[in-house]
């Protein structure tokens, strides 16, 4: 039987104070998210319990208790109170998937901070962009990524610590500190900062159509919907080895990375590791996973060296899967059955929910190609795009809309609150993607409602990529869109047309492609450029990208009427 | 196989996908995609470099994490496209 039962029952009788309760919160109380997910398992008895068990590329194992995750975190957060950091400030963590990356978040929680992560692959201009919005006071990052903290640190005058989680003796910047996750004393007892509901916790950055990206700020109380949705969708249980392949630089990684699996006690298995379908198989062996939260592209990965591959190992372990990030085709779900014996569940939220919000639940029919059910204590529909109404006609589609009032719901942008306010209508807040509904109450997912580019679950802005477009010697113009991909659903592709004196050609388009590469990041990272001698433009001189990627998908131009060569 | 294609192959992952402060070595055995030296979206990258250096064109499902996993796999990947290695 899964944790969550009878999804009618609860979906009909749930209130998010049900949650609150077996986190032992009072109404309105709430508790530092660093505290629910360490000293109060060690106070539930399972402090000597493996909270973390951890793998690199090279072979190398590290293994945590629960007890091993309270004093390192109390540790870290004693170093940072120490180095003057305040509550409220925000702190970056910028590394790989090591464990010094999971165990400082929760220490900067614990002192009061707010955790920034960023995605380690991040080139020198997205960190800029990102730190330089949020007037970061603090970066823990590691050798192998503090070169590219260096080469911005002269523009970020509010950045007073660099701190190298993996060096010892002189460092060569300003600024560079080292500290030893291992080393450090261990420290039994740390002032926790006692937080209300709305203290900020996570800075998330995410992409959107215009601007830069923005910051969205969650709050403490948000662990109430991270635990109780990591307990029902992933159906954690006790005894699960649970393994999240998802990066806490992006919000699925800490989300269900951290605050998910730990507030309920749970051990986790964590790969620091790239792709590979026969190792990612041997450590699900060799570790027993139980559940494994995936994504997408990854699955269609493993489906291309199929079946065959899947019958070398002994993966009889798995109990539970759940996928995240991008659609679930219907082949991927009927694909995993055959593989697997199960199939992948699909599960649906973004950076700004905070928590799953649509899924398959454990249980319950799914529906190949699907997103599934409404989670319990979440009011989901969608609305017309003109009007903002609720679609009531089975099969039409909409904008996906919820109903604001979740616990870890996004609490505004960093510094922005007018595009912040812009996400509501009407008392919905809007997704931004577009589903129908069916006669049962699932949601078909159909697209984006706006040029944003999903690209391996990972969004991308078209403004930020054709604002580093331009910064390239050879670029006069240019415009970012999604094109099709088997693997990834979307990637990046680019129109440019050159400045005078350039010329289309395969090594220009290389040199393009690295250089955006290496600026923002391989996810940004055109993997096709189309030269052209112009770009569509409206009689005001906007680049129409909807025509682009109209084209690239194959789909209909619709109204060209304000296209300025008409 | 001539060394000097490996080299070529090794400068220029190291050129383009090592941090330029990077003091990390790069040999002909290194994994380039599980260490995430080189990762999936990189690959795109790399093997266009690859078809432009030897002139020829490497089918999307020849261009695997695996077949790209190091500078030697690399090289028996090309192997199977051209004479010249």
């Amino acid at each position: 039987m899964s944790n969550i039962g009878l999804y009618d029952d609860k979906y009909k009788n749930f209130e998010w104070n049900d949650s609150a309760k077996e986190l032992e919160l009072h109404e309105n109380e709430a508790k530092n998210i660093g505290y629910l997910c360490s000293d109060r398992i060690c106070e539930k008895g399972f402090g000597q319990k493996l909270a973390l068990i951890w793998e690199g590329f090279k072979g190398e194992v590290r293994r945590y208790t629960y007890d091993d995750i309270r004093l390192h975190s109390n540790a870290f957060a004693h170093y940072f109170t120490g180095l003057g950091l305040k509550p409220g400030d925000r702190i970056c963590l910028f590394m790989d998937k090591i464990p010094e990356l999971y165990i400082s978040f929760l220490g900067v929680l614990k002192m009061g901070g707010i955790v920034q992560p960023l995605f380690s692959a991040f080139g020198e201009e997205a960190l800029l962009t990102r730190i330089d919005d949020a007037k970061t006071s603090a970066i823990l990052t590691t050798k192998k990524h503090a070169g590219k903290v260096r080469r911005i640190l002269d523009k970020l005058p509010e950045l007073k610590h660099i701190i190298i989680v993996d060096a010892e003796g002189e460092l060569p910047g300003k600024n560079e500190k080292t500290y030893s996750m291992e080393k450090a004393p261990k420290v039994e007892h740390v002032d926790i900062y006692p937080v209300e509901p709305e203290t900020p916790s996570v800075l998330h950055y995410t992409s959107g159509t215009t601007g830069k990206p923005k910051g969205a700020l969650h709050v403490h109380s948000s662990i109430i919907a991270q635990y109780i949705t990591a307990k029902w969708v992933l159906d954690l249980m006790l005894d699960d080895i649970y393994w999240c392949t998802a990066d806490p630089g992006w919000v699925t990684g800490t989300s269900y990375g951290i605050i998910g699996p730990w507030s309920n006690g749970v051990t986790q298995a964590v790969y620091d590791i790239g792709f590979s379908t026969e190792k990612w198989y041997a450590f699900i062996e060799r570790n027993r996973v139980t559940v494994w939260y995936s994504a997408p592209t990854a699955i269609r990965l493993l489906m291309k060296e199929g079946v065959e591959a899947v019958n070398k190992y002994d993966l009889s372990s798995l109990r539970h899967l759940i996928s995240v990030g991008e659609p679930l085709n219907a082949e991927a779900v009927i694909w995993s059955e055959k593989a697997f014996g199960k199939p992948f569940h699909d599960s649906y939220w973004q950076t700004e929910t905070g928590s799953i919000v649509i899924t398959n639940f454990p249980g319950l029919k799914i529906k190949a190609g699907s997103m599934g059910k409404a989670f319990p204590g979440i009011t989901a529909t969608v609305v017309n795009q003109s009007t903002f109404e609720p679609i009531t006609e089975t099969g039409m589609v909409g904008l996906i809309a919820l109903k604001p009032g979740w616990p870890s719901m996004f609490r505004t942008y960093w510094h922005n609150k007018e595009v912040y306010e812009n996400k509501f209508k009407k008392g919905w807040y809007l997704c931004g993607d577009r589903a129908s509904i069916d006669n049962e109450g699932y949601f078909w997912f159909v697209g984006r409602d706006d040029d944003v580019i999903n690209t391996a679950g990972h969004l991308v802005g078209p403004f930020e990529i054709e604002s580093a477009l331009l910064e390239h010697q050879a670029v006069a113009e240019s415009a970012a869109v999604g094109k099709p991909d088997p693997i990834n659903m979307e990637v990046v592709k680019a129109f440019v047309a050159l400045k005078p004196g350039f010329s289309p050609s395969s090594d220009l388009e290389l040199d393009i492609i690295n250089f955006i590469r290496k600026k923002l990041s391989p996810l940004a990272m055109p993997q096709e450029i189309e030269f052209v001698p112009s770009l569509p433009k409206t009689r005001s001189g906007k680049i129409m990208r909807r025509l682009l990627r109209a084209k690239e998908w194959g789909q209909e131009i619709g109204d060209t009427s304000t296209l300025e060569d008409e | 196989m001539p060394d000097d294609i490996k080299q070529t192959i090794i400068e220029y992952i190291k050129k383009e996908y090592l941090d330029e402060d990077s003091t990390d070595e790069v040999t002909e055995n290194t994994q380039l995609i599980t260490s995430g030296i080189v990762d999936s979206f990189s690959m795109v990258s790399l093997k266009m470099f690859l078809e432009k250096k030897f002139n020829i064109k490497i089918p999307d499902e020849k261009a695997t994490p695996e077949a790209f996993d190091s500078v030697n796999n690399i090289i028996k990947l090309l192997k199977e496209f051209t004479q010249e290695v």
